[in-house]
């Protein structure tokens, strides 16, 4: 019942498409960042890891990236769909492969590198 | 041991603890494991950690209306119900009542990076989520220590998972906690440091290319329990614990008498029979029939309307049934009435302490009046060991109240002491049976070495197997001795032959007792005949006589008238 497959279909309804999204990003951008933080309440390292996230696209990802935050503590069900354990998470739906942060994301570096940002940046 | 444990368990009543319905675990806890505290079950890899997790959850949503948690570290959720729909337990159809939430955790290191300040809040949340989701009672995390492979943070994660215990308890949700073991401790993290109420440690032990699971309660703070290792089974009845203790010698004696099936044995016995709840040991060599004199007593113990249950550890049942019909024993027909059962195994195929588990799970299954043992020298095994579990079984008979019969197999035809593991002394009964050699030929013989509480025959008995089952032969006690088999029949014989001689002569005698008095009878009437005509003769000759003396009379008064005439 808390099964990956059952619990996406409550997310989609409340944030967007996977599926879509997918293909759109496969045909139209590649470059399209599709970003997905999960956070729980308004706690220090999770307002810290966003306000870290929004300096960090703005910076190398201007105009071509789109930040979801979900608060698990308004909508738990969601957790289970992203394997969530840690908070707060930063899951990188687009592009693909799907990758995750955890942690304040304080350090800059690592997470251009996490997100494979700086090397598409530069090159 | 058990007994003293239920005697604990009224001291022990203000901790309240929750069933897991594992039978006999409950047993041995008084109850179960605490209610509203993390239980931590370890052990090493296949030791049944989550299957006893699972067997909680399970138990729980059906035989105790908590509906549970399955927070899996490990498996998916579908490998999870597959696994244990084997055992009968359908998790998706919990699931799918409401009864059960299943979450797998799943997380791939090498997916994770980390970036500052994290911590677990999502875990609880998942946790709190899928609890409120069924308003789960009962939560299984198995095996939560994989986290420490996930995350580098080693400090946050012990941080995290105190606080995870303490959440645990502060909602109240009765939790059972999975881990590995690791070296030197009971688990790889040394979970056992967050876990502190309950412990228990299931153990997977091969000696001798034999496996047994154990179990243990290594600890269980504020309440009593058994700290033995006992042993547990999986099989398709799901998992259970078989606390076999050794009960003690507080046991009710029965006066009741049950036969033995033989009629000559029964009568060798002071009281026609055993007392129901002996034990009795039945030790032969080789081919003396023990397996029919067992057979016999099954047969005896169902024609009275008793259940039996007949562990056979040599032959199959099919094959025991068979054998017992060419003696004119018809077992196949209380099976089939369901009195009698038999359970055959090999003694190779479980340890010691398994084979004992699964009796004492049979003897809880069947109820059995009689319980047959066929043979005790089949268990294999250092002399210890094999004799502290005969001893058991005989205390789990005897708690029971259970009339038991021991076939034990001898290798000679003396009395050596090691030949019946030394059980003699824990026997109330002790029939020897024996081949006899003499004259070329083999006999069977019987005597019973000892029989508790009644007086008994101090023969030694002849018997025979027929077609019509065993029979004892009158014993010959001759001036040779006792004496079987053809010396038997010919001694008896060559009395019958001197029997009839003395009877010949005897009547010899008498004909010629008879004939020599005819013969004096016949001269004594002669000689009353003779003496009768003699008598006879005389009296004539009287009577001439008298009337020559009236003639002579007339005579001379005539004659005296006519000289009156002429005077």
């Amino acid at each position: 019942m808390m099964d990956d497959d059952e619990n996406r279909h409550p997310m989609n309804d409340e944030a967007i498409n996977d599926d879509a999204m997918n293909d759109d990003a496969l045909n139209d951008d590649a470059e399209h960042y599709h970003l997905r933080l999960y956070v729980a309440g308004q706690t220090s390292k999770s307002l810290a890891a966003l306000s870290n996230l929004k300096r960090v696209c703005e910076e190398h990802l201007a105009g071509r990236y789109e930040i979801e935050v979900i608060d698990l503590i308004q909508n738990p069900r969601l957790a289970a769909g992203d394997q969530i354990l840690a908070i707060p998470t930063l899951v990188r739906k687009l592009p693909t492969p799907l990758k995750r942060i955890i942690g304040d994301l304080s350090n800059t570096d690592k997470v251009l590198v996490g997100l494979d940002v700086r090397q598409k940046g530069l090159g | 041991m058990l007994s003293s444990l239920s005697d604990a368990a009224e001291s022990t009543a203000g901790l309240a603890k929750t069933p897991t319905g594992i039978s006999g675990f409950d047993d041995i806890t008084l109850g179960g494991v605490p209610t509203g505290r993390p239980t931590l079950v370890c052990g090493a890899a296949g030791c049944g950690k989550t299957l006893f997790a699972t067997t909680f959850l399970v138990r729980g949503a059906t035989q105790f209306d908590e509906p549970g948690v399955f927070m899996s570290f490990e498996e998916r959720a579908e490998d999870l119900a597959a696994n244990v729909a084997s055992l009968g337990y359908d998790l998706e159809g919990l699931v799918a009542k409401g009864r059960l939430a299943i979450d797998h955790v799943r997380f791939d290191p090498s997916e994770i990076e980390e970036n500052g300040e994290y911590d677990l809040e999502g875990l609880f949340l998942r946790l709190g989520f899928a609890v409120d989701s069924v308003g789960a009672k009962r939560v299984v995390l198995d095996t939560i220590e994989t986290l420490f492979s996930g995350f580098t943070d080693e400090a946050l994660l012990r941080a995290e998972l105190r606080r995870l215990f303490g959440w645990i308890k502060d909602r109240g949700l009765t939790a059972i906690i999975t881990g590995e073991r690791g070296d030197g401790q009971l688990t790889r993290q040394g979970l056992e440091e967050y876990v502190s109420d309950c412990v228990i440690l299931l153990d997977n032990r091969v000696v001798d290319q034999i496996t047994t699971r154990r179990l243990r309660v290594v600890k269980y703070r504020g309440s009593a329990h058994g700290t033995n290792e006992y042993p547990f089974l999986i099989d398709t009845g799901g998992i259970s614990v078989l606390p076999v203790t050794s009960s003690g010698l507080h046991r009710p004696a029965s006066h009741e008498v049950v036969s033995t099936g033989i009629d000559g044995l029964d009568a060798m016995l002071g009281r026609s029979g055993f007392y129901r709840g002996s034990s009795i040991l039945l030790s032969g060599v080789a081919g003396t029939g023990k397996t029919t004199f067992a057979g016999h007593f099954a047969n005896a113990a169902c024609a009275r309307g008793e259940r039996c249950l007949f562990f056979a550890f040599e032959e199959s049942a099919d094959e025991i049934c068979r054998n017992a019909k060419s003696v004119g024993l018809d077992l196949q027909h209380w099976v089939d009435a369901r009195l009698l059962r038999f359970e055959a195994s090999r003694p190779s195929l479980f340890g010691l302490e398994m084979h004992l588990a699964r009796m004492n799970r049979d003897l809880e299954a069947f109820a059995p009046d009689v319980v047959v043992i066929d043979p005790i020298s089949a268990f294999r095994g250092p002399d210890v060991e094999v004799h502290a579990t005969l001893l058991r079984m005989i205390d789990l008979l005897k708690s029971r109240g259970t009339l038991g019969l021991f076939t034990s197999l001898r290798n000679d035809g003396g009395l050596a002491e090691y030949a019946d593991m030394g059980l003699s002394s824990l026997m109330d009964a002790w029939i020897k049976l024996d081949n006899d050699e003499a004259n070329g030929e083999i006999n069977r013989t019987l005597y019973v070495i000892k029989a508790r509480g009644m007086s008994h025959s101090n023969q030694v008995r002849e018997y025979n197997i027929t077609g019509h089952g065993i029979t004892l032969i009158e014993p010959y006690i001759g001036p040779e001795g006792v004496l079987t088999g053809t010396a038997r029949f010919t001694q008896i014989a060559r009395e019958q032959a001197s029997l009839l001689r003395r009877h010949q002569e005897a009547e010899q005698r008498r004909r010629e007792v008879t004939r020599r008095r005819s013969v004096l009878e016949r001269q004594i009437n002669d000689l009353r005949a003779a003496l009768k005509d003699e008598e006879h003769e005389e009296s004539i000759l009287l009577a001439e006589l008298e009337s020559r003396e009236v003639e002579l009379l007339k005579d001379r008064e005539v004659l005296a008238a006519m000289r009156g005439a002429a005077e």
